[in-house]
């Protein structure tokens, strides 16, 4: 019954939201334009590094471009649901509007990471899996059960990771008011996602593993794609997810706490 | 008289948005940060061996990521965003009304937001050169002027391009995401990710006609004391100033005819 209500409240945030953004059409078709060239610039990016090298931390090109289609499909979901709702976190806590959402009966949190959605998102997601698709057929990756399954399984535990990290930046909003460009920070992190994690060295590996777990995000549902990935990798992706999705929900609970409303 | 009365409204409004600026510390460190970005680059790099093939050696390409940072952090332009925002909250009207453009209120802006960001430049270079001794280097006091003149160039070149696309806010309203479509040439183009001599003929045929490799690989070459054409770079930079300046004050005339506050 709970869940039927929030269906029922997420089909009116999807209209209403679309409805607003689609006032800009012109706009959706500029994103559009965007996520293409970024597309583009990003493998001609790639296309220099190997130019001269067959393999770049033991990928090749082909096998690059995988993760290329899996951070775009990524990006396009930031840009959809995270980006727009969670930049808007930084608006309710200054200008005290977070107070109206509290007052909802309704669990804030939902209702704070749903609320808006941003149609030109959605064209960079079909993009990336437009470039997965071709990706498979040149990599002649069959598709079996346990190849989808899998595969699903760790985009979605990608998916939590990423949308735990923005939540977790955007919470610390309670405190320091203004983190506008503590997303940036992350934004410029999370770019290291579009190469493979073996092409950096040692102590960034740790660092992208550990402190900010962007090699999980991308690397191993490409290696999952090439068969490559161990077991291990993909049940300690799954236990990251976890307890990132579980901290994040927490920490925002314990924000919370110290919410004081504006000039207060 | 005239160039007088401009110095010193100039030195007053840098003044005053100086001290504004001051109270953002966090903020801009944060931004200062967030342009780590060559320094990923350059690990992708050496840690490839991938600068073998241009016959750029380990140090020098340091270098020259170390200076690509540099200038992006004296070059970053957001006058659209500010300009945009202004327009759609109604603000420009009463700085149209004053005798002064409003671009100098933007420009004076930006200057005070490098003089913040210097410092925490100054912070994370010196951790570079912690991590990396050996690219330490000290450019002769002549080149180190021509750089701090060509950083400045390539950012009027990007604050009169962004200044052109923020008139469109005078028809669109919203300019930020042609802002934004440009940006994608300038990250690919300009040589923050990639040094320009790495790129492939077929680029490299027509890129120098172009701004972008004006905006960070010649300051960046010239600073790092790698091979470029001094003369050449800096008098493209000055012909991409005359070219745009004309430009700008065309649409802004064409512009302000055609404003009509919020709700006229």
């Amino acid at each position: 019954m709970n869940l039927r209500k929030y269906l029922k409240v997420y089909k009116k945030f999807l209209h209403t939201s679309l409805a607003s953004e689609l006032e800009y059409k012109t706009n959706i078709l500029v994103d559009l334009i965007t996520a293409i060239l970024s597309l583009i610039g990003s493998i001609f990016l790639l296309s220099i590094f190997f130019q001269n090298n067959g393999y770049i931390g033991g990928w090749e090109f082909e096998q690059a471009l995988i993760i290329q289609g899996i951070y775009t499909i990524l990006n396009g979901i930031t840009n959809t649901w995270f980006n727009p709702n969670l930049t808007e976190i930084v608006k309710h806590i200054r200008e005290g509007t977070l107070d109206f959402v509290l007052l909802k009966p309704i669990d804030s949190q939902f209702f704070i990471s749903l609320k808006k959605i941003n149609p030109s998102g959605i064209l960079e997601i079909m993009l990336g899996y437009c470039l997965l698709c071709f990706c498979i057929r040149i990599n002649q990756i069959n598709i079996n059960l346990s190849f989808l399954t899998l595969s699903m399984i760790t985009i979605s535990c990608s998916i939590c990771i990423l949308y735990s990290l923005w939540f977790f930046i955007s919470t610390t909003t309670i405190w320091f008011v203004k983190t506008w460009n503590a997303t940036e920070v992350l934004r410029s992190f999370l770019y290291i996602g579009r190469f493979p994690l073996n092409s950096f060295s040692f102590s960034l590996r740790i660092f992208f593993s550990v402190f900010i777990p962007i090699a999980f995000i991308t690397t191993i549902p490409s290696e999952v794609f090439l068969g490559l990935s161990q077991l291990w990798k993909i049940l300690l992706e799954v236990i990251v997810a976890a307890v990132f999705l579980i901290t994040s929900r927490k920490f925002w609970l314990f924000a919370l706490k110290f919410y004081s409303s504006a000039s207060s | 008289m005239i160039s007088n009365l401009i110095n010193r409204k100039l030195f007053t409004l840098l003044k005053v948005q100086y001290s504004n600026m001051l109270e953002y510390r966090v903020e801009i460190a944060l931004w200062a940060i967030s342009g780590i970005i060559p320094f990923f680059m350059l690990n992708i790099w050496t840690n490839n061996n991938l600068n073998e093939y241009i016959n750029i050696s380990d140090v020098m390409l340091s270098r020259y990521f170390l200076c690509a940072f540099f200038i992006r952090q004296f070059s970053v332009v957001w006058v659209v965003f500010s300009f945009e925002e202004d327009s759609l909250m109604g603000k420009v009207s009463p700085y149209l009304i004053q005798p002064l453009n409003p671009f100098f209120r933007y420009f004076a802006q930006h200057l005070a937001e490098q003089i913040t960001r210097f410092p925490f430049a100054l912070i994370i270079a010196f951790f570079f050169f912690i991590f990396n001794p050996e690219s330490i280097w000290i450019p002769n006091l002549g080149i180190l002027l021509l750089s701090i003149v060509s950083t400045f160039l390539s950012f009027l070149i990007q604050f009169l391009i962004q200044s052109i696309v923020a008139c469109l806010c005078f028809w669109t309203e919203k300019a930020s995401s042609i802002e934004r479509l440009l940006f994608i040439p300038t990250l690919f183009l300009s040589g923050l990710l990639a040094p320009v001599v790495s790129f492939p003929a077929y680029v490299k045929s027509w890129i120098y006609l172009t701004p972008f490799p004006y905006l960070i690989d010649f300051p960046a070459n010239l600073l790092s004391g790698n091979e470029t054409n001094i003369s050449g770079g800096l008098s493209m930079q000055i012909l991409w100033i005359f070219l745009l300046f004309p430009l700008f004050k065309k649409i802004w005339s064409e512009g302000t005819k055609k404003y009509t506050a919020m709700g006229s």
